[in-house]
């Protein structure tokens, strides 16, 4: 039987994942990073083929599905969960949270009818909070996918929305 | 190089790109070849961290015309103005820097702050950090040649040491003392890591060091191989800082290009190498031996101590692991010696510090100024003022584990000793300030957020600690606490700060000490009478049963 086109896109995501990043244990979380890239999130076949392309006992490599999502499970950026066509993080820490972060998060909230860690029934909108991104002067931020917003206002909330429509 | 007659520097740091200087950009390129100017004019790129407020930035030389804010559309405009008929615009220049600051005689440069002295920041948004010949010819890669062809690996160590240099990361731990420790450990194998995982909310002063000077980095790491006797380095940088870590690897493809990475380094017989490692998101990460954990791939939970990594580190070899502003004074220090560096800053903490400035002020950015200036010179100086209207209230050091510094600590000289003396630390370098209008009970209860959300979960007191931290001060800003539950988080605090396995847990419980010993009256508010005198917190009406 020929398997799946997904679970054969798989194995070739898994395998140039590692020709890039390499056979060691080091190359875990990069690989673990760039699938996450390719689909959003982990799936699960994924972690059985990464374990299947890198366990090598005779190396003193040693693999487990277990190993492997523990660490996505540990890492923010990591997600095992499908996420929507667009993730929305939004900065909850104190210097974006003094300077009018809170009106932010709620106009963001409402417009999308979304709790945190939500993807709307569309598949379109994923929300999440996330930990400082280190763009501190020009809080409050949030970041859509790889684009970046600053100074953000909830008035401007629809607008930066529409963008991806 | 070619010789040009002019150079057109715009700014792309992320906050430049969003208001579009790549568009920018390619319209100056393409009004340049419209006027034949191609060959005689070029058009680069800098980090720029200076002139938040007027972004995207562009600068002509050799005139060294600042111009910003500017737009795509502008850029015909500018070119036929200043470029083929040599007048400037101006309509598009920037707004003169306010001159205000006078600390002590230091000498000033265009572009910068009076009272700045940079160290550090010496070449970040001066040069393009893509290009390897303008780093070498700021008198990159020099600190380098000098060390591997004149000095030792103990005299290197020892000018390090008599700089007084203490680690920046946050804890000060005296920078000489660590290189010797890794240098007399004995092993074939050692290693040089750069902590680049900066996650303290407010901190970003090293992502400014890496994108915009990252060859300083790559220098500091080899001289640390050299002086140590490792052969490989890793810089663990966080998942999030997408454009230092594609600036760093071009950068190092760079240096391997020129012969200050690989084999033979300087015609010697020194050899090193530079990997970077993105992480994927965890604070926790910033701790060291979380670090080396997470480069050996694994969940970044820290390690307990000792032994410590000088001894048994990364892959359990001896191991330096130096945050990138410690790394960065390194070459400045080996350029121009130790006394050099001992005149700036304070007999104890020597040299300077990088500053990131945020909240109600009328500039937030990077500043970077000798160490022991106080925190009013930095408000009134350096943020330009609190926002018309604001007072000062509090401020919040070194993001999340910093302390929280009321108003009436605003003299104390900001360097590692006469903070530890004050009872406050310096934290990472991060500089939240807070106006009248911010209510202490709701920022402790956001800082803990970030603790609980961000604990690794490996020890108890810290998993649990910050939970129950967090729901009783959720529960006061909600109008809910009691008296007695002040005392509950006190003790809460002492055991975290007791039991703790690494620093993060450790340092956790430092909001709720200063809250409770600076702005008491705040939070009994909140419970006696029911009231948020900010006006920030929503208390629900009805006590509810707390069962």
């Amino acid at each position: 039987m020929v398997a799946p086109t997904i679970d054969r896109e798989i194995t070739a995501v898994v395998q140039a994942a590692i020709e890039k990043h390499g056979k060691n244990y080091d190359a875990l979380i990069p690989i673990l990073s760039e699938i996450n890239h390719v689909y959003g999130y982990i799936p699960g076949k994924a972690f059985h083929e990464v374990r299947q392309q890198l366990h090598d006992p005779l190396n003193q490599i040693f693999v487990s599905e277990g190993q492997l999502y523990s660490l996505a499970s540990f890492y923010d950026m990591l997600s095992t969960k499908p996420r929507g066509e667009h993730v929305i993080k939004f900065c909850e820490n104190a210097p974006c949270h003094v300077v009018g972060g809170k009106a932010v998060w709620d106009a963001l909230k409402e417009r999308l009818n979304l709790k945190n860690g939500e993807t709307t029934p569309d598949a379109k909108w994923t929300l999440v909070t996330t930990s400082c991104l280190g763009l501190c002067s020009v809080g409050p931020v949030l970041l859509i996918d790889d684009d970046m917003y600053g100074n953000v206002t909830p008035e401007q909330i629809p607008d930066i929305l529409g963008r991806y429509e | 190089m070619k010789t040009k007659r002019a150079m057109i520097l715009v700014s792309n740091d992320p906050e430049s790109i969003r208001l579009g200087a790549n568009e920018l950009i390619h319209n100056l390129n393409e009004a340049l070849a419209t006027y034949n100017l191609q060959d005689e004019v070029d058009v680069s790129t800098i980090s720029d961290i200076n002139h938040s407020n007027v972004l995207p930035l562009v600068i002509v030389y050799p005139e060294a015309t600042v111009y910003g804010p500017v737009k795509a559309a502008d850029a015909r405009y500018l070119v036929e103005e200043q470029l083929y008929k040599g007048r400037v615009v101006t309509s598009l220049l920037a707004p003169p820097k306010q001159l205000t600051g006078q600390i002590g005689s230091l000498r000033t440069h265009k572009g910068y702050n009076p009272a700045e002295q940079r160290i550090v920041l010496e070449r970040a948004g001066r040069i393009d950090p893509d290009n390897i010949e303008e780093f070498i010819a700021a008198n990159g890669y020099e600190a380098l040649g000098k060390v591997l062809t004149e000095m030792t690996p103990d005299g290197v160590i020892d000018i390090i040491e008599h700089s007084g240099l203490q680690g920046r990361g946050g804890a000060g731990f005296p920078a000489g003392r660590k290189w010797r420790f890794v240098r007399a450990a004995k092993s074939k194998e050692k290693y040089i890591v750069c902590n680049a995982d900066e996650s303290e909310p407010g901190t970003f002063k090293d992502r400014i060091v890496l994108e915009g000077d990252p060859h300083l980095i790559i220098e500091a790491m080899a001289i640390a191989g050299y002086a140590l006797g490792a052969e490989e380095g890793y810089i663990y940088i966080r998942g999030e800082y997408g454009l230092a870590f594609r600036r760093l690897e071009k950068a190092i493809l760079q240096a391997k290009e020129f012969g200050f990475l690989g084999k033979n380094i300087f015609g010697t017989d020194f050899n090193f190498n530079i990997h970077v490692h993105a992480g994927a998101g965890a604070y926790v990460c910033g701790e060291e031996t979380a670090l080396l954990e997470s480069l050996e791939g694994k969940r970044g939970e820290p390690r307990s101590r000792p032994p410590y990594p000088v001894t048994n580190g990364l892959w359990n070899k001896p191991t330096l692991i130096n945050n990138v502003e410690t790394l960065a004074n390194i070459p400045p220090i080996l350029r121009h010696g130790a006394e050099w560096y001992r005149s700036f800053g304070t007999p104890s903490s020597p040299g300077t510090k990088v500053y990131t400035i945020m909240g109600n002020v009328n500039f937030s950015g990077v500043i970077e100024v000798p160490m022991g200036i106080t925190l009013r010179e930095v408000i009134n100086i350096y943020a330009k003022g609190m926002k018309p209207g604001s007072t000062l209230k509090l401020a919040q050091t070194g993001g999340s584990s910093g302390s929280v510094i009321p108003a009436a600590l605003q003299d104390t000289p900001m360097d590692f000793e006469s903070f530890r003396k004050a009872g406050v630390s310096l934290g990472s370098g991060a500089l939240l300030i807070c106006d009248q209008n911010t209510c202490i009970v709701d920022l402790v209860k956001v800082l803990l957020q970030f603790f609980r959300f961000e604990s690794c979960g490996k020890c108890t007191p810290c998993r649990v600690g910050s939970q129950r931290a967090y729901e009783i001060v959720e529960r006061i800003s909600q109008g809910q606490g009691r008296l007695e539950e002040l005392d509950q988080l006190l003790d809460v605090a002492g055991e975290m700060e007791r039991a703790s396995n690494c620093g993060l847990g450790q340092t956790a419980a430092t909001p709720i000490r200063d809250m409770l010993k600076y702005f008491r009256t705040e939070v009994e508010a909140h419970i006696r009478l029911r009231v948020c005198p900010t006006g920030v917190c929503e208390l629900t009406e009805e006590i509810e049963k707390v069962a």
